[in-house]
């Protein structure tokens, strides 16, 4: 396992956030969270990606190193786990080429950041275009491109995903999901949180679904595209 | 004609003074959203680390009969080199622990560090002023019927210099880019693997440096140092960050000269000591019509991380 999490707690003050979730993924691996609104989905992303802190009893390795010992810029710069937060939140000051060189700015080694930067390039060919663009000024689905780009760029090994399909079109969304296959492929392993159920589900091989921040259910996506509660509760009912 | 030319060069130079302070304090709030209340002291510190460098060079050098201009461009970059550590301590020491505290713990906390400054000084060097070393004779040129000295031209030139070199540096260089994606959403900025640690030194450093630079500028022109010259000065070029739009770096240079000019041209009309009354009512004015000065932003009320 790449990533063994176990008890993963996160309080916001009094209130508890994530009452000590369980779960791991396997290098190369493409898992998803599904869950409603507010069922803690993001918090554990940022809990994975040092933003938040844990509660003491939490485990989180991530290739033998204890996560918890990490800062946020740390887990990206030493162990390559990249998070493309929620909205995106890109440098609307910075153009789309800065924004990509920003995400390289704690790699030494410019071969690998040119190697990664023609990558991204040529998974998505609009963000060469717009190089010298303010990113603040690119359409929502150029702007999720240049998220997952900037991720990539990182040096990442695990991307860590949260709602990458909001906001999009219904066109954009799969070929952002194409994207993230080919990046995929070439050896990043997976961890997306959607609300977008359907879609996460045939995207991933296996899935954890969350409600007030507990897991109540995980397995092949294939399994639960076809189990009656999670058709029901996120599904839409009869499919 | 030439009387108003007079004061338009006085009005540079005392916007020199403002500016350069100016955008310390505008640096460090547009990457950290902060005040640092001890800039002024920091200014402080620099014209008196200046004086110990010219002080040591010229006792130094004294057998080798060194170029004045030599000496002082060596004193600016020693002094501002030095003060640029002291940025540092006070980052590290006095803000650092507060990141995430409420603001106004942070702003008293600067203004503590800062009487710690005039308190350790006035405790070391004593009371006595001491009087900034003339590294460059003053000569005096005449235009026409306008007078102006080879200082006034070098402490313009000097400050715009500097001015142009932070902003190739914040626009070219990696770390100047670092810093405007910190300013525009420094929450993120960990995300790219660039810890917020190295980013907030160097912005303390930069600033403190300018401020040392300005410093130095002061006491050539105004060669008598004491432990609380920083704290009008402070305060002054604190309303020309204001002015200028917080976290505005362009808007701090400008406001910084602006200020230089509605003060010189108050004098010009009212008696000297209605100066800092009179300008300092316009700029109350100002500020109401422009509460986010020239080049700010409203405060953003969207929900971070």
């Amino acid at each position: 396992m790449q990533m063994i999490v176990e008890k993963l707690k996160v309080s916001y003050g009094n209130i508890k956030a994530l009452h000590g979730l369980d779960f791991s993924i396997a290098a190369g691996e493409i898992v998803c969270i599904i869950g409603a609104n507010g069922a803690g989905k993001s918090t554990a992303l940022k809990a994975i990606s040092r933003l938040v802190p844990v509660e003491s009893d939490t485990i989180m390795i991530f290739e033998g190193h204890d996560l918890t010992d990490y800062t946020p810029d740390r887990a990206v710069s030493k162990l390559g786990i990249s998070h493309v937060p929620e909205g995106r939140r890109l440098f609307g000051n910075l153009t789309v080429l800065e924004n990509l060189q920003l995400a390289a700015f704690a790699r030494r080694d410019p071969n690998a950041i040119a190697e990664d930067m023609e990558k991204v390039f040529s998974i998505f060919p609009r963000l060469k275009e717009r190089g010298k663009q303010m990113s603040g000024t690119l359409s929502g689905g150029e702007q999720q491109m240049l998220a997952v780009g900037r991720a990539y760029v990182t040096g990442r090994r695990m991307m860590l995903l949260d709602e990458p399909s909001m906001g999009l079109a219904p066109i954009l969304m799969l070929s952002m999901f194409e994207a993230l296959k080919e990046i995929n492929r070439a050896g990043t392993t997976i961890l997306l949180v959607e609300q977008n159920a359907r879609l996460a589900l045939n995207f991933a091989k296996r899935a954890y679904v969350i409600e007030n921040g507990r897991i109540v259910l995980e397995g092949d996506s294939i399994d639960l595209l076809i189990n009656p509660d999670v058709k029901n509760a996120y599904l839409g009912g009869q499919s | 004609m030439e009387f108003f030319l007079q004061n338009v060069i006085n009005a540079l130079q005392w916007g020199s003074f403002y500016a350069l302070i100016a955008l310390g304090y505008s640096m460090v709030y547009s990457i950290l959203m902060l005040f640092n209340f001890t800039h002024g002291d920091i200014f402080m510190t620099g014209a008196y680390i200046g004086f110990g460098v010219a002080t040591a060079l010229l006792i130094l050098t004294a057998s080798l009969a060194l170029p004045g201009w030599l000496l002082l461009i060596v004193t600016i970059i020693i002094s501002m080199i030095l003060t640029s550590f002291l940025g540092i301590i006070v980052e590290r020491v006095g803000y650092r622990p507060l990141r995430d505290a409420p603001r106004a713990s942070a702003a008293i906390t600067g203004l503590m560090i800062g009487i710690i400054l005039e308190t350790g000084n006035l405790a070391v060097l004593g009371a006595q002023r001491l009087s900034f070393p003339a590294l460059i004779e003053t000569v005096t040129y005449d235009l026409g019927g306008v007078y102006f000295t080879n200082k006034k031209i070098l402490i313009v030139g000097v400050s715009l210099l500097m001015m142009l070199m932070l902003h190739a540096f914040i626009r070219k260089s990696r770390w100047g880019m670092a810093m405007r994606a910190m300013s525009y959403d420094y929450q993120v900025v960990p995300l790219m693997g660039v810890s917020l640690n190295i980013i907030a030194p160097m912005t303390f450093a930069i600033g403190s440096a300018l401020a040392a630079a300005a410093g130095i500028l002061y006491g050539m022109a105004y060669p008598v140092l004491d432990p609380y010259m920083g704290i009008l000065l402070g305060w002054k070029s604190f309303v020309a960050a204001i002015l200028g739009g917080r976290g505005s770096i362009l808007g701090a240079a400008l406001a910084g000269f602006m200020l230089g000019f509605i003060e010189i041209f108050t004098a010009m009309i009212f008696p000297s000591t209605f100066r800092d009354l009179i300008a300092y009512s316009i700029i109350l004015l100002i500020l109401t019509f422009r509460p986010y000065g020239f080049f700010g932003q409203p405060y953003s009320t969207q929900l971070r991380l």
